[in-house]
């Protein structure tokens, strides 16, 4: 366990390494940070003194230098826009989109499983033909047009739900969540059902054909033989099964699910990091989004320890004390 | 009454192209505490007969006539439910292979008990100590201990073990057995079967017994039914069935099994096969097969191993004193002569195959090296150096149905080679050369527009012979490649290479954990295990006198093939 540990660190610290160079590559190269200091009047022979003390004038690899010992540190450096520190900025809107991300993650855990075992265990049902046919529509829809669609009806043309915005949250443990409150649960809706929507259709045919897998093995015809009740055989012996290569790809998604709150946030005008991201390249704050992209990069690592953590867990024959490689 | 009557089953297979039925009209009966053994070639049937008593045909098969009684009562056509509570309780089934049937995620615990309490009126602690028992029976050492174990901590034999102590939780009256033991080991198949004997008896169940294996048949059987193509050909106490056989095809069969008593010359060739038939003769003097570019000067051994040791990680770790490693060659040396056939023997994980792939050079050894007229193989550094080595030395693996590329043409596949190596000086004798392999190992010309799946297992492996004498070898390396083939099937590509041999002066070494297959083909034989070479000796002598204990030890547990054989061949 703990040389699987150490090892999974030691991968992390190279990922993050690598994310951080290409992070201040962009830092280093987009746009002018005095323009966005100084004003118009500021000449340029006191724009080079100031470039001199600002070490913009360094050789790269002092600066890449610099850049680490400071980040490492936790210090991101200082959004130009907001004038605080980059990553104050982005956890004070973390917590926004990871609230969005969980509400789509519920919803495709509880729609995709029992929708894909479904599908499984009743290949030739009308409702399975159904469910695949609009999961090959949900895939071939982009996020945008779901998101504009559900606000149009939804919002606009029903006046159910609310079409932008958060609404209330309360303060949990320093945690501003929208989860607690009636207005707060109402503004998740749409944002969640729509992020949901791009995963969802992939799901659904990942647990579909994973279950049919597990109900063509052979352990589930011995388990058949051995006389258990069909209940049994499809709920325990092939959806655990079933959910080992489920995990996997979900601990990957949720990375990409982060990404993808670019698009949700916008159309939503969800208060998260997505959409202070494009604000943010809007504005060449070019501090934010270094300090966004090796944040993002966190999660993504983060996220795929855990699974490998839990999978080995949850499978057996993985042995993550290192015995029998 | 008899425990089981099967009466005019019928099983079908609805398809596109019309119906194909597996089983046509089979009829017979087993009594408690007897084994009854079903023996066929792939395709007759057999394991079908199993499935569809117990209704778990895969789709689309359905039981189209006939009904099958378990003491009287009728079991075939019922509902699900009701089909529910004849498995598992009234009987009980142990599927080929250990390694898949038992389900990975869950403890042997959870796997014994659930089905003691699907079929058994109990409370989950009786339940428990019931399952111990069990695993007492089936021999499995400190069963406090393993039963809180996953499957696969578990080795093959012990695996199979478990699966029959689940078979036998829910107290059936019938046990299904399909191949039992063909998944495992000489040693291991021997300990089962004797199990599933003294089980049968003791709890006086009755058993039916599928395999291919005529061995298996004739020691533990009480009566044999034997099916080819759908059909009983012939059903009756195993003795006279075996002794005296009255159908063709059982003859046939019969006289197929490699003996293992005596070395023959030949196998003689299963009339009743359609696939059989002889090859076109070739003159190898003239033809290209025949004409090496290798010039022949070196007269020593054609191929030397010396003190070959290689060992592979099991538990890797950043500090080298706590690897730990499984040493699946250990100091291993013999000589191969021009032209013999040398036979390596000995169970799975002895290091048969690690020899054989450090020969072929797909594994450096660690120690040791390996000389082919004497040009040392370890030594060369580049691929430029070893390739005309490789080409020299072709294998044949043991599973036709994954060693070939599904997408290629047969005539590619077996023409790739030739033209890797620039072998042929145009295309057009390429496409002649491809043709008259094809011809001379029985396929003919006209298999190279097809694919791999348009053949059987027995075809399979004359086009991976074709594709291995495409490079004019000097040696071929042969690991178990009969070891997934019908009997019948098997005694015409050991003919084959046989032929082969002499016509083209091939030097063999041949791999198998098979003894009886192993004395019919080769000259001398190195008996290994735990990556030790234990003893090398002439064919005849290792079986007429072992002189390690292991040999002995491997010889007693032949299957004896009781058949009479005597009568057969004069009649």
């Amino acid at each position: 366990m703990f040389t699987f540990l150490v090892k999974r660190l030691f991968q992390a610290l190279i990922v993050m390494f690598v994310i951080s160079l290409v992070a201040f590559a962009i830092q280093d190269n987009l746009g002018d940070p005095l323009r966005e200091l100084v004003g118009q009047s500021v000449s340029e022979e006191e724009r080079q003194v100031l470039r001199d003390e600002l070490g913009l004038n360094d050789p790269y690899m002092t600066k890449y230098t610099r850049f680490i010992s400071n980040a490492v540190q936790g210090d991101l450096g200082t959004s130009y826009f907001f004038k605080k520190p980059a990553a104050e900025v982005i956890l004070n809107k973390l917590q926004a989109t990871l609230e969005l991300v969980f509400g789509a993650a519920l919803i495709i855990v509880f729609v995709s499983i029992p929708l894909g075992v479904f599908s499984a265990i009743h290949p030739k049902s009308a409702w399975t033909k159904l469910i695949m046919a609009l999961s090959s529509f949900g895939i071939s829809i982009p996020v945008f047009l779901t998101a504009i669609m559900l606000m149009y009806v939804f919002a606009i043309e029903l006046n159910w739900l609310p079409s932008y915005g958060r609404g209330d949250t309360v303060n949990v443990l320093g945690w501003e969540t929208g989860f607690l409150t009636k207005d707060g649960l109402l503004h998740l809706i749409l944002p969640c059902i729509s992020l949901a929507s791009i995963m969802l259709p992939l799901f659904i045919r990942l647990v579909r054909s994973e279950m049919l897998e597990a109900l063509s093995s052979e352990y589930v015809k011995f388990a058949t033989a051995k006389g258990l009740a069909m209940n049994k055989i499809y709920y325990q012996h092939a959806l655990k099964n079933t959910m080992l290569p489920v995990l996997t790809v979900g601990g990957v998604q949720i990375g990409t699910m982060v990404a993808y709150t670019i698009l949700t946030e916008t159309v939503f005008q969800w208060p998260g990091t997505g959409f202070l991201f494009l604000e943010a390249i809007n504005r060449v704050d070019t501090p934010l989004i270094t300090a966004y992209v090796i944040f993002v990069g966190l999660i993504f690592v983060v996220t795929n320890t855990i699974v490998d953590l839990l999978y080995g867990v949850v499978n057996p024959t993985v042995n993550i004390t290192g015995k029998g490689a | 009454m008899s425990l089981l009557e099967v009466k005019n089953l019928r099983i079908e297979y609805p398809s596109r192209h019309g119906v194909h039925a597996a089983v046509k009209s089979l009829s017979f009966t087993i009594e408690r505490g007897e084994i009854v053994g079903v023996v066929g070639e792939s395709g007759a049937g057999k394991s079908t007969v199993g499935n569809g008593i117990i209704d778990l045909l895969s789709p689309p098969g359905v039981i189209a006539s006939g009904e099958v009684f378990l003491e009287g009562e009728k079991v075939s056509g019922l509902s699900p439910q009701e089909m529910r509570k004849v498995r598992g309780s009234k009987i009980g089934f142990i599927f080929q292979d250990p390694m898949t049937s038992l389900n990975p995620l869950f403890t042997i615990e959870r796997q014994l008990t659930e089905t003691i309490l699907a079929n058994l009126d109990v409370t989950p602690q009786e339940a428990v100590s019931r399952a111990l028992t069990l695993m007492e029976q089936v021999g499995i050492p400190e069963p406090h201990l393993r039963i809180k174990q996953y499957p696969h901590q578990f080795s093959g034999g012990m695996r199979q073990r478990v699966v029959i102590a689940i078979a036998l939780s829910g107290e059936p009256d019938l046990i299904i057995a399909d191949e039992p033991t063909t998944a495992l080991d000489v040693s291991i198949q021997d300990q089962i079967l004797k199990l599933i004997r003294d089980l049968c008896i003791k709890k006086n169940v009755g058993c039916m017994l599928v395999t291919h294996d005529m061995g298996v048949v004739s020691n533990v059987t009480d009566k044999v039914a034997v099916m080819y193509r759908g059909d009983l050909v012939e059903f009756g106490a195993t003795q006279q069935v075996l002794g005296t056989p009255v159908h063709d095809y059982t003859r046939s069969l019969i006289s197929a099994v490699p003996r293992s008593d005596i070395k023959l010359d030949r196998f003689p060739l299963v009339s009743y096969i359609e696939e059989a038939h002889e090859m076109e003769k070739l003159d190898v003097k003239t033809h290209w097969l025949g004409q090496s570019e290798d010039q022949r000067i070196y007269t020593g051994p054609l191929l030397n191993v010396e003190n070959v040791s290689l060992r592979f990680i099991t538990k890797d770790s950043f500090f080298e004193s706590r690897r730990e490693f499984v040493q699946a060659s250990n100091n291993v040396s013999f000589q191969i002569q021009e032209g013999e056939t040398f036979g390596l023997v000995g169970e799975s994980g002895s290091g048969k195959s690690t020899i054989a792939r450090v020969i072929a050079g797909l594994y450096p050894p660690d120690e040791g090296k390996v000389t082919f007229e004497g040009v040392d193989l370890t030594a060369l550094k580049s691929e430029k150096e070893r390739r005309p080595m490789r080409r020299q030395m072709q294998m044949v693996f043991q599973n036709p149905y994954t060693s070939m590329n599904p997408r290629m043409k047969i005539f590619d596949i077996i023409a790739e080679p030739i033209r890797f190596h620039k072998l042929a000086e145009s295309e057009a004798q390429t496409r002649q050369i491809v043709h008259d392999l094809l011809d001379h190992v029985g396929l003919g010309r006209m298999a190279g527009v097809k694919y791999p799946h348009e053949f059987s297992g027995g075809q399979r492996q004359r086009i991976s012979i074709a594709r291995a004498l495409a490079t004019r070898p000097r040696l071929l390396i042969c690991d178990e490649p009969t070891s997934a083939l019908d009997v019948s099937v098997q005694a015409q590509i050991l003919n084959l290479l046989k032929d082969l041999q002499d016509e083209l002066n091939l030097t063999m070494l041949f791999i198998s954990h098979d003894l009886p297959v192993i004395r019919q083909v080769c000259d001398r034989i190195g008996v290994m295990k735990q990556g030790q070479l234990l003893e090398i000796a002439p064919t005849e002598q290792l079986f007429t006198n072992p002189q390690h204990d292991y040999s002995k030890h491997l010889v007693s547990l032949m299957p004896e093939f009781k058949g009479l054989r005597n009568d057969l061949e004069s009649a």
